[in-house]
């Protein structure tokens, strides 16, 4: 094949897409309760698990879920990490995230633990093991949105 | 199993893998390895009934449903062509889906073909952080790479594994993948190199990490009348099976949890169905030959323990001393390199089952390993949500 271009191009391009996401229901009445900074988990009666983040259908059960619990301040990390590079378009480092199971839950639930030094990584992941206890800190003013806590290391 | 329902692959292709192909673009990349596995075969584009495109998230390549500009380079146009899309799954859900269609006789010739180009945007990570829920998850960084140093912490908590031990892969993949001219990143390189490396997510360091990989990857698979005909020596899919989670990841962590988050649980299911169906009984003795889905260094020993290898949290100590090394005589893990050293996302599945299957067929060429009877191939996909195993044997079911 004759090539007129014996050099490949390169042609930039760039995506911008904006979305208006509906929570439902269910999320709904999560982040409401947020405001007045309680967390709310779904629960079934059925299987007794108690759900967080909340959802509308128990997996275990297979039946709906039928009610709402209000879930401990405290709980116990479950699995830890500490970012120190920069993603584009992510958190600038460093920053700490936990899955935290918090008190009267079944499941996990992300966060950022927020109040630790992270600048000697070892040391500082030594105090985010698995079965470490830590408190759900609320900013002043929640807005209804799952940012609206953080985690924090008890003792 | 009845003889009309075995399914066989008789041909493989794969480009070489590198961050960027600026002469080819991707249906050129895809239809180079689906030309390559045709070729193998001994089949002509006429010769097959049906294709599977194996494609995750194509916002990497910035062309939505990449597939479908692909259809008549891999000679799908005027067949039945579908796409299956499990993430880093997919390689080895294209090819559950292929043999389902061998298998329940549809179709006697099935092309799986797929390619990816992770670093044609500079913003991977971001395209993996909206795989999250959006309303409880993206918020938090979670990526692939924090996804599974979660999991990495979590192991080490529950075992007492060492970053040092992660290390020991990265160099024994690194040195395996010299044995493989389409590997991504290949090289002599020590645990000091890998520990010395900048830390990006503990216990991740740059070199626990795999690259951004574009390239592609087909296989031809068949029915027994086919590969009979084309194949001296086809690599038999004796056992294929899949295992799901719920998206949330926090699902698999504490007391009541139906699966562990860390060991893989979802794997280590598939691996148990996939060996009933093969009638394998004794995984260490019986399979030779391993390829991971392990982007991450922190990914092999769950899955080697999952995959009936050795009892859990036994993995590492058998790595440090060279039991998963090449043509050791034990299981040899990923004689390829595996996806630490060459990461087409969409793709890595298929990457995975076509050089676990080269072992069987005894085309490997320098990775090949002694006397494979049995190859498994496995793919992870979605939060650590998608596991597939395929098991690649000498002899049909």
């Amino acid at each position: 094949m004759n090539q007129s271009v014996t050099q490949p191009m390169v042609i930039p391009g760039e995506w911008h897409v904006t979305y208006n996401y509906s929570t439902g229901k269910i999320a709904g009445q999560f982040f409401e309760a947020l405001r007045e900074r309680r967390i709310l988990a779904s629960s079934c009666s059925v299987s007794g698990r108690a759900y967080l983040p909340p959802r509308a259908y128990c997996e275990s059960s297979f039946e709906p879920c039928d009610g709402w619990v209000e879930a401990g301040h405290e709980g116990v990390i479950e699995a830890a990490t500490i970012v120190t590079a920069k993603f584009d378009n992510l958190p600038e480092p460093p920053y700490a995230i936990a899955f935290v199971r918090l008190d009267g839950v079944t499941t996990a639930m992300v966060n950022f633990v927020q109040g630790l030094d992270l600048s000697d990584v070892p040391a500082a992941i030594a105090k985010l093991q698995p079965g470490t206890r830590v408190a759900v800190r609320f900013k002043d003013e929640p807005e209804g949105r799952i940012t609206d806590f953080h985690y924090v290391r008890l003792g | 199993m009845a003889h009309n329902k075995q399914v066989a692959v008789i041909g493989t292709g794969q480009t070489v893998f590198k961050s960027h192909h600026p002469d080819r673009t991707y249906v050129e990349l895809v239809q180079d390895a689906a030309k390559q596995a045709l070729d193998e075969s001994g089949l002509s584009p006429h010769d097959i009934d049906a294709v599977i495109i194996s494609m995750a998230p194509t916002v990497f390549m910035g062309v939505n449903d990449a597939d479908r500009w692909a259809v008549e380079h891999v000679f799908g146009a005027n067949k039945p062509v579908m796409r299956v899309h499990t993430g880093g799954a997919s390689g080895g859900s294209a090819i559950q889906a292929a043999h389902a269609h061998i298998a329940s006789g549809a179709y006697r010739t099935v092309l799986v073909v797929g390619g990816d180009r992770i670093a044609e945007t500079p913003d991977a990570q971001l395209v993996l952080n909206l795989i999250w829920d959006k309303f409880y998850e993206q918020d938090f960084a979670l990526t692939t790479v924090t996804m599974t140093a979660l999991s990495a912490q979590r192991y080490m908590h529950r075992y007492g594994a060492t970053e040092e031990q992660f290390a020991r892969v990265v160099v024994r993949a690194r040195r395996n993948a010299m044995r493989n001219p389409h590997a991504h990143l290949k090289g002599e390189i020590t645990v000091e190199d890998v520990m010395n490396s900048p830390r990006i997510a503990y216990p991740y360091k740059r070199f626990d990490i795999c690259p951004r990989s574009s390239g592609a990857c087909a296989m031809v698979v068949s029915n027994l009348e086919v590969a009979k005909s084309q194949s001296t020596r086809p690599a038999f899919i004796t056992g294929v099976s899949s295992i799901t989670h719920s998206v949330f990841m926090g699902d698999r962590m504490g007391l009541w949890s139906e699966n562990e988050y860390s060991d893989y649980d979802g794997m280590w299911r598939a691996a148990k169905h996939c060996y009933q169906q093969a009638g394998v009984v004794d995984p260490a003795r019986d399979v030779q030959v391993a390829e991971l889905y392990d982007p991450f260094s922190t990914n092999q020993f769950p899955q080697i323990e999952s995959l009936g290898f050795c009892g859990r949290g036994r993995a590492g100590a058998i790595s440090d001393d060279g039991g998963w090394d090449w043509n050791a005589g034990g299981v040899s893990i990923s004689p390829s390199g595996g996806t630490l050293c060459t990461n087409p996302i969409g793709v890595t599945g298929l990457v995975r089952a076509a050089d676990a299957a080269t072992q069987v067929m005894r085309t490997a060429g320098e990775m090949q390993v002694d006397n494979v009877r049995h190859a498994m191939a496995t793919a992870i996909g979605g939060s650590q949500q998608f596991y597939t195993c395929t098991l690649f044997s000498a002899d049909h079911n």
